[in-house]
């Protein structure tokens, strides 16, 4: 069995802000281990990004709670001091972030950002053998004229190329996790692609465990091997890809899998979409936080259904939904595929 | 480049002459305004007055008059009316009284200034944060004239720990020179202390926030090198502007009030004596000094932010 890399146990985060406690997360379960891809998949809020930098100390500040426990390779992560996550940030967990135009300094020549990560863990390396490393990751990467391109600076660089840079710059250390906070989101489409098999190619030629946080789930199903759903700062599903693909147990999970269009189906009339928004986290409902949006909700949605296995034959597929099994595997079918029954009750 | 020094060089000739239209003109229209009265002296008659108007050229027309100033300038024969000095050699002799009172004033408060803006934002809205606000709103609002005297009062007449005002070269002694001038920087220092350590601390707030400083702190930088290479490095240019326009209007003689307070004969003092005397030449060559400075420092402040930030390109 491949090592484990990361074991997070009942995580949860909350800041203190004007309006009220915010539960960003509240509590999220799950392992990584070497060569697995994770996808983790919601809506603007439901606390995705909060848990993947919360692994990294990007969340600590003044007003942040923390509860449970995330290890990476049996050390604490929350409790860490600030020191020992400096020298696991960049070189143990690296992270790809959304948007390479603002997460790169506009100062600094892309070579020298990479470099300064470089030296930041190795204080041997010489500042000329650091950039041959840099250099080298660049054209691994796919940058094309990668010693020269070192001494550009973000702004001289397409957007495809940025991120490419920042793959690189993750890279640079070989980290255990990756971690990419939407890296295609803020891309063109057709560069959304070369950026995805830049990913691809790392699940098959690194060793790596890779946590891929995206609302996107036709990305999901090119590279997942797990999946986590999450919404308004609870995970509502998880499983395998098969498993969230195939026999997804949450109404929540239909909806995301409705509103994915197909290039093998006949085009709908109208793009399905889940009606009303996420909730306010400060003032969340009672019970399933998506009952208010859910057209199967019920009496007993008002009390908070636990995060446990419901199919008797997946072990460790996970959901929080009230409703019997069978029952569900009837009402998600919509129109001859998984969707959410367009409920004109709902609040829009 | 090239370009960038043709256009700036152009502006700054059309900005001197400008200065000195406007500078001249105002004299022109000042009513019962009569420079040849002043140079005759308190008790001159009437007819050595006009023998005086006629030797400097007061009867002839405006423009004439300005053309020929402008000559006595750029030969430096231009003379005050008050004391009769060559107004170019006060410049000469006086500006190095100036720099000595105005480099190092500029090194303590930019220092100061950093430092205290960096400590107020790393520490926004703790004790810390809040002192610095009271001595930089207090800093701000003293007047130069009053602090000045202040100063003075306890550190020269109470405590003496500092001579009585006055000026030594840095070439004859530098330790006497160091010692007359502590007061005077501190009391031209502070002001911009105040100013621009608020300004810092704004800007760092908001660069903490920003992604590409995320990225510094996930590579696993120290907290240290997060804050000098990314957060201060980014936040440093509006302070870079102010200091420009700042540093170069006191190079040309803007410290009046610190250097008559604490008789440092520098340009300030020259001005300041000359503005009293409604003297048109020192106020007239003092404009096109400072002018002068505003448009060099403007164009090193633009040089300085092409090297700062490589997004931005010179062009004139």
């Amino acid at each position: 069995m491949a090592e484990r890399l990361l074991e997070v146990d009942d995580l949860r985060v909350s800041f203190a802000t004007e309006d009220g406690i915010v539960r960003a997360v509240d509590g999220i379960s799950f392992t990584l281990d070497r060569g697995e891809v994770l996808a983790i998949v919601g809506e603007s809020g439901s606390g995705k990004s909060v848990t993947s930098m919360t692994l990294m100390g990007l969340t600590r500040g003044p007003n942040a709670r923390f509860e449970g426990s995330a290890k990476l390779k049996g050390e604490e992560l929350i409790t860490a001091s600030e020191g020992k996550l400096q020298r696991i940030r960049g070189a143990e967990i690296a992270m790809i972030f959304q948007d390479p135009i603002s997460s790169l300094s506009p100062v600094h020549r892309i070579g020298d950002q990479i470099v300064e990560q470089i030296r930041a863990h190795d204080k041997k390396i010489s500042k000329a053998d650091a950039l041959d490393r840099a250099v080298d990751l660049m054209e691994r990467v796919g940058i094309p004229h990668a010693r020269g391109r070192a001494r550009g600076f973000p702004h001289e660089f397409s957007g495809g190329m940025r991120q490419r840079a920042m793959i690189a710059m993750a890279l640079s250390l070989s980290p255990s996790v990756l971690i990419a906070d939407e890296p295609t989101t803020a891309l063109d489409v057709t560069i959304q692609a070369q950026i995805l098999n830049e990913v691809k190619e790392l699940k098959e030629h690194s060793d790596s465990g890779i946590i891929f946080v995206t609302h996107d789930l036709g990305v999901v199903a090119d590279i997942a091997d797990r999946v986590i759903v999450m919404y308004a700062g609870r995970v509502v599903e998880q499983g395998t890809l098969d498993e969230i693909f195939y026999d997804p147990q949450h109404p929540y999970t239909w909806g995301l899998l409705g509103s994915v269009t197909r290039m093998d189906r006949d085009p709908p009339k109208r793009l399905p979409s889940i009606p009303g928004l996420p909730p306010s986290l400060v003032n969340a409902p009672k019970g399933c936080h998506f009952r208010p949006r859910c057209p199967h909700a019920f009496e007993r949605c008002t009390e908070v259904p636990p995060l446990e296995a419901r199919v008797p034959e997946a072990p460790d597929h996970l959901d929080r939904c009230w409703l019997e099994v069978d029952d569900k595997r009837s009402r998600r079918e919509v129109a001859g595929r998984i969707g959410l029954v367009q409920d004109t009750t709902v609040a829009a | 480049m090239a370009r960038f020094v043709v256009r700036r060089t152009l502006s700054a000739l059309a900005l001197l002459f400008a200065t000195s239209v406007v500078v001249f003109g105002i004299f022109e229209v000042i009513p019962s305004y009569n420079p040849a009265r002043a140079i005759a002296g308190r008790n001159a008659n009437a007819e050595t007055v006009a023998v005086v108007s006629r030797k400097f050229g007061f009867n002839k027309p405006v423009y004439t008059q300005y053309v020929n100033t402008m000559r006595l300038i750029f030969t430096g024969q231009l003379i005050d009316y008050n004391d009769q000095l060559n107004v170019v050699d006060q410049f000469k002799q006086r500006f190095p009284a100036t720099l000595s009172l105005v480099i190092p004033s500029a090194l303590i408060w930019l220092l100061a200034a950093i430092m205290l803006g960096s400590i107020s934002a790393l520490k926004a809205g703790k004790f810390a944060d809040r002192g610095l606000t009271v001595f930089a709103i207090v800093g701000v609002s003293i007047p130069i004239f009053l602090l000045g005297a202040v100063l003075l009062y306890w550190f020269t007449f109470r405590l003496t720990i500092f001579p009585n005002t006055g000026y030594v070269p840095l070439t004859s002694d530098p330790v006497q020179w160091a010692n007359h001038l502590i007061l005077p920087w501190i009391s031209i220092a502070v002001l911009s202390i105040g100013f621009y350590s608020r300004v810092l601390r704004s800007n760092v707030l908001d660069m903490i926030n920003q992604d590409h400083v995320r990225t510094a702190k996930a590579k696993g930088l120290s907290q240290q090198r997060v804050f000098t290479h990314h957060v201060l490095r980014n936040s440093l240019m509006p302070i870079v502007t102010m200091f420009g326009l700042d540093f170069a209007t006191l190079l040309g003689g803007a410290a009046l009030v610190t250097e008559t307070l604490f008789n440092i004969p520098g340009i300030g003092q020259y001005e300041a004596q000359a503005i009293g005397n409604l003297d048109v030449p020192p106020i007239l060559v003092g404009s096109m000094f400072t002018a002068f400075f505003v448009v060099l420092f403007g164009a090193l402040v633009d040089v300085l932010y092409a090297v700062l930030d490589p997004r931005i390109r010179l062009s004139g």
